[in-house]
């Protein structure tokens, strides 16, 4: 294990109605989160190798756990998203050290495929920030249901010397999708845009 | 009878290996199941709401069962509890109290007749609104390591004419608990505070 893990938190989301309206199945999401100490906080380091291997160390844990919170098959899964929040002593760089360069394919391996782009987004801040996670489908980007976003905070983290680290999987889009667009059922999902 | 109305339920599960002292051979565990339900009294001055608590037990019994599973499924290795709910904003703090009884009275069930109060807080709030539910230990309500709570949350509940409701369980004390007090060893466990 490379990254110092003190915390790991896992999301299980589950909407079933929205106004007056069942939503048939329900829609499920599920975000692990890993809080991690930053190994570069407080200075500038100008090779951010080891913050590298650590997203791809995580990218495996934490596509695992969100799949296992899920409770579905890997390849059953229809979007994700990944985020990262630095504390206040990191750099936003070094967010993108762990969600960029090798985080993805140990998430596409536990997924079976995943064409797409994963969204990402990043942020510095304090204790109980929140991240908005955002979310597309993981083969076509395009699929317009899918679009979508999940919000996360660990109230004590990222302290000044820590990153907070966020995989989401979901087994399908918004609860009730009707602003067109592609659908998940006209996908090619060989270029991973539609 | 009104009908218990659930739009969202979400379990949280967080791991935590330590906070910067000596791992734990066994990292402490803490679990959430929050339900988002309709109001029934929402919007206006209800004088008799007691018969709800009744509608609301077998929700309080399969978010307790969540719990457990969410551990692990071992009811034995359940330490600690502690119950909560936000009211909207077009609801009364009173109706928070309904939650007291069937989300109490499942949880020490489920457990097989745990001794202690369960510990509680409710507030009025809008979307978004944090809650720190406070957590003891099962069996006798003094025992000063299990003193603990747990933040929760949704950020698109409890809408004006919802209820959110939170039950929350713990495997163990603060992760490096040290402050003295009654040992979890040391108690009676008949009277559920010594």
């Amino acid at each position: 294990m490379k990254a110092d893990i003190r915390k790991i938190v896992t999301v299980l989301e589950e909407t079933s109605r929205e106004l007056d309206r069942t939503v048939t199945p329900p829609v499920r999401r599920a975000a692990a989160i890993a809080v991690i100490a930053n190994p570069f906080a407080g200075r500038y380091v100008e090779d951010l190798s080891a913050l590298i291997d650590i997203g791809e160390e995580l990218g495996a844990l934490l596509a695992e756990r969100a799949v296992a919170a899920l409770g579905i098959a890997g390849d059953k899964v229809e979007s994700y998203g990944k985020a990262a929040a630095v504390g206040e002593n990191g750099e936003l760089e070094h967010a993108a050290a762990i969600l960029h360069p090798k985080l993805g394919a140990p998430v596409r391996k536990a997924l079976g495929k995943g064409a797409a782009l994963i969204p990402s987004s990043k942020k510095r801040g304090g204790p109980g920030v929140a991240l908005d996670i955002p979310l597309g489908h993981k083969d076509a980007a395009f699929v317009r249901s899918h679009f979508d976003g999940m919000e996360v905070r660990i109230a004590d983290a990222p302290r000044a010397d820590e990153i907070v680290v966020a995989v989401a999987v979901t087994d399908g889009g918004r609860p009730l999708p009707r602003v067109g667009g592609l659908a998940k059922d006209q996908i090619k999902g060989e270029d991973g845009l539609r | 009878m009104a009908d218990v109305i659930v739009r969202k339920k979400i379990v949280t599960v967080e791991e935590i290996f330590h906070e910067f002292g000596p791992k734990p051979a066994v990292p402490q565990r803490r679990a959430a199941a929050l339900a988002v339900i309709h109001n029934p009294f929402a919007g206006r001055y209800v004088a008799d709401i007691a018969p709800f608590m009744d509608d609301l037990k077998p929700l309080g019994i399969a978010m307790a069962n969540a719990l457990i599973a969410a551990l692990g499924g071992d009811a034995k290795a359940v330490q600690g509890y502690g119950k909560g709910a936000i009211v909207g904003s077009a609801g009364e703090l009173e109706h928070g109290a309904l939650w007291h009884v069937p989300g109490g009275y499942a949880m020490r069930e489920a457990l097989g007749g745990a001794k202690a109060i369960v510990a509680s807080t409710k507030k009025v709030g809008g979307p978004g609104a944090r809650l720190d539910v406070p957590i003891t230990h099962i069996d006798a309500s003094y025992v000063r390591s299990h003193f603990d709570a747990m933040e929760v949350g949704i950020a698109d509940a409890p809408r004006a004419d919802e209820i959110l409701l939170a039950l929350v369980m713990t495997t163990g004390a603060r992760v490096h608990e040290r402050v003295g007090g009654l040992r979890a060893d040391d108690i009676e466990g008949k009277d559920g505070l010594r």
